[in-house]
C-alpha cells in the first residue's frame, strides 16, 4: 500500500495565534506556483481558518480554537462535481484544483461539505489548502503550517492508510462530519472541545458563619440515577466535568464532603456548557 | 607603505575592479569628479579624474578640484591609509584635524563609499536554494526571518530553522523530566505578515506635497489632514526639507522638533536610536522626552520599594524558567498575558509547566490569551481595583501567619505600619477578603482560598505581561498601586526563595548573557552617549564619532499638544540611572531656547497610541506649527497630517543587524531572556527599495549632505552594509564566526552557557543576604549604601513598604504607606460620569505590534480577532461581554459605537463571556485614523480607542499615561455622526 498524507491537528494545543493562517497567506499571495495553484487574492480568503468557540458562561469559560482547511476528501464531492478533470487526487493522497482546467467552475465552490474552497474572482478559479504538495515535492520535510505554528497542534504523517487508522484509534482522533463518509484525511485531537459541553460549579461550605470555598468535595453526576461521572473539587472549591453530550437533558449532581455535608442539584445540558454558580454544602437543593 | 605608492595603487585597483565587476564599472558612471590627495603643505599629491567611468589620475595638485581629502603630514596619511584600516586611527584623524574634506561633501562621500564599495563588491550574502531562489535573513519585532527571494520579489518568509552546525540547545531537569525548547525560533503575527506589510498597496511609493501647501506662501495649516498630496521629486522635497530647517534653526535652537514612534523596524542601524540620532544631533533639535510607557506603575511606584531604576523598577528575572520548574508549586498570573504581543518562545515553557502540574491562577478582567491557552482558575475583578484584592491577601497572610517573617526581619523595612494598616489598626478598616469585595466583586471567600494556596505553596508570581513587570493593570490611573502591591507582595512571600520569585517563564531562559553583540539601545552609529547606552560598551568595541544635540529643550511626549497648541508643557524626566531622577521636572519652553518652527515627524503613527488622540489631531492644525515633514513607509491615519511626505523604505529593503529580541542595556538589559536561542541575524537587504524609496540612513544622508554634513554623518562614505560590518567586528560574532560565512549564512545562534555555568537565580543573592551576583551591572556602584555589591538600591539597602524615596514628595498618588485608592474615573463619585457606566480596556494588541501592521493589505487585516470587514472596510474588532451586548441590542461583528466626551469611535462587536459584565476591552492597534466628520472633533471609524482614555497623567508627580478603566458608553453605530468633543473632558 502506498504511503499517503494525513494531518492531525490538536485542538487543545491550539493558542489562536493566527500563524497558521497567515503562514499560508504569505505563501500564496502574490505568488503563483504553476500546475499547482493562482494567486490567492490579497484579502478574504482562509485555505487554512482558525475558529473560535467558547464554552461556558462567566466567570467559567473556556475558548478553544480550531484550525479548519481542505481534508484532501477519499471520497471528495468537489471532484465529482468539477467538469474536466479538474480536481484530481494525487497518488499520495492530497486533491488538488488544477488552476488552469477549474477556471470558471465556480460551482465547485458549494460542492465542498466543509466550505473550504474559496473562489478568486480575479483569477476566476476555486481555491483551497492543497497540503503545500509544491513544497513537499521539492522535498520540504513539512508544511508551512506546522513549520509556523509555535506550539505543535499540526503533525503532517505520511503514512499508510492502515497505519492511519491504527494511530487514529490509539489517539482517539476524529474527523469533521464523518457521517458524510468522505474520509477526510485530516484528523482532529481533543475534538470534544468543540463537539461536547461540560458542567462546572463552585462549591461552598460555611465555616464558622463565613463563607469558604468547599475544597476537596466529591462531586457525582448522574443520569436517571446511574453514574455518569466523579469528580473533586479544588482549593477553590472549582469542579468541572467535561465530555458531556450536547443537548443531552436532564442531571443530577450530588456533592459531599466529610465535614460540611452535602448538597444536590439537578440541570437540563443544552447546547453550551454550563456554570451551576455556587453550590452550598449543608442545604439540600 | 609609502604615500605616493598608497595613491598609485588606489588608482590601480579603482581600475582593476572596475575591470572586474560590472555593478562597481556602473557605480564608476555615476559621477563625474576630480577628487585630491594631498599632504597639508602641497608638498606630495594625487589627482583622480572619474568621467564617464573611466578613472585618469596624476601625481601632483590639481587646480580645480571638486574636493580635497588633506592630510596634515605623510605619517598621519600612510597610517590612514595602509591597509587593514584600524577604525579608531580613522576617527582620531577625523577628530583632532589630522585630516580634512574640503570642497563638495556629496561628492567626497560619494567618492569614499565608491572606495569602500571596491570590498563591499566583493561580499556575496545570502544562500542559493535551487530554482534561482536565494534564501536571505532578516530580522522583525516579530522575530528573526528567513527570507527566500526569486527574481527581485520577496517569495516566502519563514521562522528560522537551525541546522546541525548551529549550537546545541539547553536542557532543563526538573522533576524527573527533561524539557529542550524547539531548534528553530518562532515569529509573533506582526512578524509573519512582514511580506504583504512590504508590498502593501499603502506604501509610500513616491515623495508628496500638500497640493495646498506653498513654503513661500500659502501654508494652509488649517488643511493638514484634509487636502490631497501630489508626487514631487526627491530634489523638490529635499529642497523645501532643507530651506524649512534652516528657517526654523534662524529662530534659535531646538526649533526643529523631532518625534518617532516607541518603537521602529527591527535592527541596529535603521532604528531611531542610531542614525536618527546621530542625523539629529549634527543638526540640533528639540527632542520628545519619551516616558516609560508600558512600565508606568513600575517606574514611576514599585521603584520606590527596591530600586532597580535601570530595569524601570521592575524585577531581576535571571535563571528562573530553572527555578520556576524546579520548585514553583503555584504560578500565579496577574494582568499578565504573555501570549500577547512578544511571539511565543515562552508559550512552550509555560506547556511544561502544566506537564508538570503546577497549578496555575489568572487574575485580569479578560480571560486572556495565556489564560485561555493555559487553562486554570480566572479571577476577574473590576478593572483598577486589583490592588484591594491584594492588600485582602497580605490581610489573610497576616492573620493567618503565612508569610516569610526572617526575610521581613531581615531584609525590610516599615512592615510594622503596613501590617497595622492592613489590619485596620490606622485607619478602622481591616483589608478583610470581604471588604475587598465590595470593591473588586471577587468572592472573599475565593480571596481566601487564594491567599491559603499562595502562602502555603512555593509560588510564582506572573505580574504585568512578561511576568517581571510590563503593561498590564500597571498602565491604569491605579497602575502605581498595583505595581506597588505586586512587589509588597513578593516581599511577604520572601522573593528569591527557591520556587519563590516573580515571573510567568517568559523572561529567564538560561542563555550566555556574557557574549557581547549590542541592542539597538545601545546606540550603534549614534555617536550619542547621554540618551542611550552606547558608552557602556559600543563606543569602545565599534570606535566612532561621538556626536551630541546642542539645544537642551525636550517635550515631554505625552504633553506635546499642549506644547504646540498652548505653548507650554512640563513633565518628570526619565532617568534611569538612579531612582531619584524622575523626581526632576523639566519645561518646554526652555530658557533661551526657540519655540517649535517645524516637526519631523518619523516612524509609526501616534494617534492610535497616544491617549486622548483627538488632541494630537488638533495639534496639527495648529498655525503654531508651521511645517510638518513625515518620513514614513507607509501611509497610515496620521501620514496626511503633513506639508512633506518622505517615503522610507522597510527593513527588507536596506541593510541592517540585530539580535532576536535583544534591545541592549538602557530599555531592557538582557530581554532577549526571553527567547530560546540567542539569534543574531545580518538582515540582508533582500529586495531594492520599492519604487522611489530609501531607507532612513540614505534619506537623512542625502539631507546631512545638503547641509554639508554628509562626511560626517556617514563618517566617511560608510553605507549601511559597512555599518553591520563595524557591528560584526565590534561584537564577540566575530570570535566565533567569519564575516564570509555570516554574510552568506545570515544567522549565528549563540551557544548556551554549560549546565554548571548559568546565571544565578534572579534575588537569591538577597534572599540568602549575600553581594549581588547576578549579570547585571545594576544599580551604578554609587546607588549601593554599604559596599557595593551589598542590598537594594534604595536608602536603607532594602526592601522598602514604606519607601523613604516617596516621602521626599508630595503626590498624593504616591504617598509612602500604599493606602487603597479608587479609579478618578468613578462615576459614582462624579455626576459627569453618569452617562458613561462601562470600563475601557486598551491593552497592547496581540496581531500588529502596537500599531505596526495594521496597514490595508497587510494579511492582520482578516485576522477576525483583529479586524472585521463591513461593508468593505475593516473595523477595530472591540470584545464586548455578551449580556451587556445583549441589553444594547448587539450581535456579533455588528458595528458599534464607543464614546465618552473626549471621543467616539466605531468599532465591530465580538460578543464573549471572557468579559465580566461593565466592562469592554478594545486594543491599542490601529494604525489608521478614519474621521466619520471634521478631524479632531467627529467619531473616528478607523479604530484609534486611545481617543476615550484621558490625558491625565498617571500620578500629580508622573509623567506616565493612565489608559484602561475609562468610563465610557457603547451603542449600535446608525452610521450618523453627531458626537462632538467636549472640551472639560
Ligand atoms: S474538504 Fe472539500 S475541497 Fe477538500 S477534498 Fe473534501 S470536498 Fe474537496
Ligand atoms: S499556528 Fe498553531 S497555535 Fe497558531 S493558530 Fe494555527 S494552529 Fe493555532
Amino acid at each position: 500500500m502506498a504511503k499517503k498524507w494525513n494531518m492531525v491537528v490538536d485542538i487543545a494545543r491550539c493558542d489562536n495565534c493566527r500563524n497558521c493562517f497567515l503562514a499560508t497567506k504569505d505563501e500564496h499571495i502574490g505568488n503563483e506556483f504553476p500546475g499547482y495553484s493562482a494567486p490567492q487574492p490579497e484579502s478574504g480568503h482562509s485555505w487554512v481558518d482558525v475558529k473560535r468557540h467558547e464554552r461556558g458562561q462567566w466567570p467559567v469559560v473556556a475558548a478553544h480554537f480550531m484550525p479548519v482547511m481542505c481534508n484532501h476528501c477519499d471520497d471528495a464531492p468537489c471532484m465529482k462535481a468539477a467538469s474536466n478533470g479538474a480536481i484530481k487526487k494525487r497518488a499520495d493522497g492530497i486533491v488538488i484544483i488544477d488552476p488552469k482546467k477549474s477556471k470558471g467552475q465556480k460551482d465547485i465552490v458549494d460542492a465542498c461539505p466543509y466550505g473550504a474552497i474559496f473562489w478568486n474572482e480575479e483569477e476566476q478559479v476555486p481555491q483551497a489548502w492543497f497540503f503545500d504538495a509544491h513544497l513537499l515535492d521539492e522535498g520540504w520535510k513539512k508544511t508551512r503550517i506546522e513549520q509556523a505554528c509555535p506550539t505543535d497542534v499540526f503533525r503532517s504523517l505520511k503514512v499508510e492508510d492502515a497505519e492511519m487508522r491504527r494511530i487514529s484509534e490509539e489517539e482517539g482522533l476524529q474527523t469533521l462530519k464523518p457521517e458524510l463518509g468522505l474520509k477526510p484525511r485530516v484528523h482532529y485531537k481533543n475534538m470534544h472541545l468543540i463537539t461536547h459541553c461540560f458542567v462546572a460549579g463552585s462549591v461552598v461550605e460555611h465555616v464558622d458563619g463565613v463563607e469558604e470555598c468547599a475544597a476537596n468535595a466529591e462531586v457525582v453526576l448522574s443520569r436517571n440515577g446511574n453514574e455518569v461521572a466523579r469528580a473533586k473539587t479544588d482549593l477553590f472549591g472549582d469542579f468541572r466535568i467535561d465530555q458531556l453530550e450536547k443537548n443531552s437533558g436532564p442531571y443530577q449532581l450530588a456533592v459531599s464532603s466529610e465535614s460540611s455535608g452535602s448538597a444536590a442539584t439537578a440541570f437540563d445540558l443544552g447546547e453550551d456548557s454550563l456554570h451551576l454558580g455556587t453550590i452550598a454544602l449543608g442545604e439540600e437543593a | 607603505m609609502r604615500f605616493s605608492i598608497i595613491l598609485f595603487g588606489m588608482v590601480q585597483a579603482l581600475r582593476l575592479v572596475a575591470r572586474l565587476y560590472p555593478k562597481f564599472r556602473d557605480r564608476l558612471k555615476e559621477r563625474n569628479l576630480i577628487a585630491q590627495f594631498k599632504l597639508q603643505d602641497n608638498s606630495e599629491g594625487r589627482w583622480v579624474q572619474i568621467e564617464n567611468g573611466k578613472v585618469r589620475s596624476r601625481k601632483g595638485i590639481h587646480e580645480k578640484p571638486d574636493f580635497s581629502v588633506i592630510f596634515k603630514n605623510k605619517a598621519i596619511a600612510e597610517e590612514f591609509l595602509t591597509p587593514p584600516f584600524d577604525q579608531l586611527v580613522r576617527i582620531d584623524a577625523a577628530k583632532n584635524f589630522k585630516l580634512l574634506v574640503e570642497g563638495s561633501d556629496e561628492l567626497a562621500v560619494w567618492f569614499m563609499t565608491t572606495l569602500n564599495e571596491m570590498q563591499r563588491v566583493r561580499w556575496k550574502g545570502g544562500t542559493p536554494v535551487g530554482n534561482g531562489v536565494v534564501r536571505y535573513t532578516n530580522g522583525t519585532n516579530g522575530g528573526p526571518v528567513f527570507v527566500y527571494v526569486k527574481d527581485g520579489k520577496i517569495l516566502r518568509i519563514t521562522p528560522v530553522e537551525f541546522d546541525d552546525e548551529d549550537a546545541p540547545s539547553w536542557t532543563i531537569k526538573a522533576r524527573g523530566k527533561e524539557f529542550t525548547p524547539p531548534r528553530h525560533t518562532t515569529l509573533a503575527a506582526h512578524g509573519l505578515c512582514q511580506k504583504s506589510m512590504v508590498y502593501s498597496k499603502n506604501r509610500i511609493l513616491h515623495p508628496m506635497k500638500r497640493v495646498d501647501f506653498d513654503p513661500n506662501g500659502e501654508r494652509n495649516i488649517q488643511n493638514r489632514g484634509k487636502s490631497e498630496f501630489v508626487r514631487i521629486s526627491w530634489d523638490e522635497a529635499l529642497d523645501i526639507v532643507v530651506s524649512e530647517i534652516k528657517r526654523s534653526k534662524a529662530h534659535g535652537p531646538g526649533a526643529v522638533l523631532v518625534t518617532h514612534g516607541s518603537h521602529h523596524q527591527w535592527g541596529n542601524l535603521g532604528h531611531y536610536l542610531s542614525a536618527f540620532n546621530r542625523f539629529w544631533n549634527l543638526i540640533g533639535c528639540s527632542k520628545l522626552h519619551n516616558n516609560p510607557d508600558s512600565w508606568e506603575g513600575w517606574y514611576w511606584g514599585a521603584m520606590h520599594h527596591w530600586g532597580n531604576s535601570l530595569r524601570l523598577g521592575t524585577p531581576e528575572f535571571y535563571g528562573t524558567v530553572e527555578d520556576c520548574l524546579k520548585d514553583a508549586e503555584l504560578m500565579v498570573f496577574w494582568s499578565s498575558d504573555p501570549d500577547a504581543s512578544y511571539g511565543y518562545e515562552g508559550t512552550i515553557r509555560r506547556e511544561w509547566a502544566k506537564e508538570l502540574g503546577i497549578p496555575m491562577v489568572h487574575i485580569d478582567p479578560f480571560l486572556n490569551h495565556t489564560a485561555a491557552h493555559l487553562g486554570g482558575k480566572w479571577i476577574s475583578p473590576k478593572p483598577g481595583t486589583d490592588s484591594a484584592l491584594a492588600q485582602a491577601l497580605c490581610y489573610v497572610w497576616i492573620t493567618e501567619d503565612l508569610y516569610d517573617k526572617e526575610f521581613i526581619e531581615k531584609r525590610t523595612t516599615g512592615f510594622g505600619e503596613w501590617k497595622a494598616y492592613i489590619l485596620g489598626e490606622t485607619d478602622g478598616t481591616p483589608k478583610t477578603p470581604e471588604w475587598q469585595e465590595a470593591e473588586t466583586r471577587v468572592p472573599a471567600r475565593e480571596a481566601r482560598a487564594l491567599a491559603r494556596q499562595w502562602g502555603r505553596k512555593k509560588t510564582y508570581l506572573g505580574a504585568g505581561g512578561w511576568g517581571c513587570g510590563l503593561g498590564g493593570a500597571g498602565r491604569g490611573p491605579m497602575g502605581v498601586q498595583w505595581a506597588r502591591m505586586m512587589t509588597i507582595l513578593g516581599a511577604m512571600q520572601g522573593f528569591g526563595r527557591a520556587g519563590v520569585n516573580f515571573g510567568n517563564l517568559q523572561f529567564g531562559a538560561p542563555l550566555d548573557f556574557s557574549f557581547y553583540f549590542p541592542g539597538y539601545a545601545e546606540g550603534s552609529m549614534s555617536g550619542e552617549l547621554a540618551y542611550s547606552a552606547n558608552a557602556a560598551n559600543n563606543y569602545q568595541r565599534m570606535p566612532h564619532v561621538v556626536t551630541m544635540n546642542s539645544s537642551r529643550q525636550n517635550i515631554p511626549k505625552i504633553r506635546l499638544p499642549e506644547a504646540i497648541m498652548e505653548g507650554r508643557a512640563a513633565g518628570y524626566l526619565t532617568d534611569v540611572s538612579s531612582v531619584r531622577g524622575q523626581f526632576l521636572r523639566y519645561g518646554y519652553p526652555a530658557p533661551g531656547h526657540a519655540k517649535i518652527q517645524m516637526m519631523y515627524k518619523y516612524g509609526s503613527p501616534n494617534f492610535g497610541t497616544m491617549v486622548d488622540s483627538n488632541r494630537w489631531v488638533k495639534m496639527y492644525q495648529s498655525e503654531n506649527l508651521p511645517f510638518v515633514v513625515n518620513q514614513s513607509i507607509w501611509w497610515e491615519g496620521e501620514t496626511p497630517f503633513a506639508d512633506v511626505i518622505l517615503p522610507a523604505c522597510t527593513v527588507f529593503e536596506r541593510w541592517d543587524i540585530g539580535e532576536y529580541y535583544n534591545v541592549g542595556a538602557g530599555y531592557v538589559h538582557h530581554m532577549f531572556s526571553m527567547v530560546n536561542h540567542r539569534v543574531v541575524s545580518l538582515q540582508h537587504k533582500c529586495i531594492e527599495p520599492l519604487g522611489e524609496s530609501k531607507s532612513d540612513y540614505d534619506i537623512f544622508l542625502a539631507v546631512a549632505e545638503r547641509l554639508g554634513l554628509g562626511a560626517m554623518y556617514s563618517e566617511g562614505g560608510n553605507t549601511e552594509l559597512d555599518w553591520c560590518k563595524r557591528v560584526f567586528d565590534s561584537s564577540d560574532l566575530a570570535k566565533h564566526t567569519t564575516w564570509k560565512k555570516f554574510l552568506k549564512k545570515g544567522y549565528f545562534v549563540v551557544p548556551a552557557d554549560p549546565e554548571n555555568a548559568r546565571a544565578p537565580t534572579a534575588s537569591r543573592w538577597y534572599y540568602e543576604g549575600r553581594k549581588k551576583d547576578t549579570p547585571e551591572p545594576y544599580p551604578l556602584p554609587a546607588d549601593y549604601v554599604g559596599e557595593f555589591g551589598e542590598g537594594l538600591q534604595t536608602t536603607s539597602g532594602k526592601f522598602e513598604f514604606l519607601p523613604e524615596t516617596l516621602s521626599q514628595i508630595d503626590d498624593p498618588a504616591r504617598p509612602p504607606l500604599n493606602h487603597y485608592q479608587k479609579s478618578y474615573e468613578n462615576a459614582e463619585a462624579d455626576p459627569d460620569l453618569a452617562d458613561f457606566p462601562l470600563q475601557l480596556l486598551t491593552p497592547h494588541t496581540r496581531y500588529p505590534f502596537h500599531i505596526m501592521g495594521d496597514d490595508e493589505g497587510c494579511t492582520l487585516q482578516d485576522i477576525r480577532e483583529h479586524r472585521v470587514r463591513v461593508n468593505g472596510h475593516a473595523y477595530l474588532v472591540a470584545r464586548v461581554n455578551r449580556k451587556d451586548a445583549e441589553a444594547r441590542g448587539v450581535k456579533d461583528d455588528d458595528l458599534i459605537r464607543l464614546w465618552n466626551h473626549r471621543g467616539s469611535v466605531v468599532c465591530a462587536a465580538q460578543l464573549t463571556d471572557r468579559l465580566r459584565s461593565g466592562v469592554v476591552s478594545a486594543c491599542t492597534g490601529s494604525a489608521q485614523y478614519r474621521p466619520a466628520g471634521e478631524p479632531g472633533n467627529s467619531t473616528d471609524l478607523g479604530g484609534c480607542v486611545n481617543m476615550l482614555n484621558p490625558k491625565k497623567t498617571i500620578t500629580e508627580q508622573a509623567s506616565g499615561m493612565a489608559p484602561n478603566t475609562s468610563l465610557i458608553q457603547f451603542e449600535k453605530w446608525t452610521g450618523v455622526d453627531t458626537w462632538q468633543r467636549s472640551e472639560a473632558a
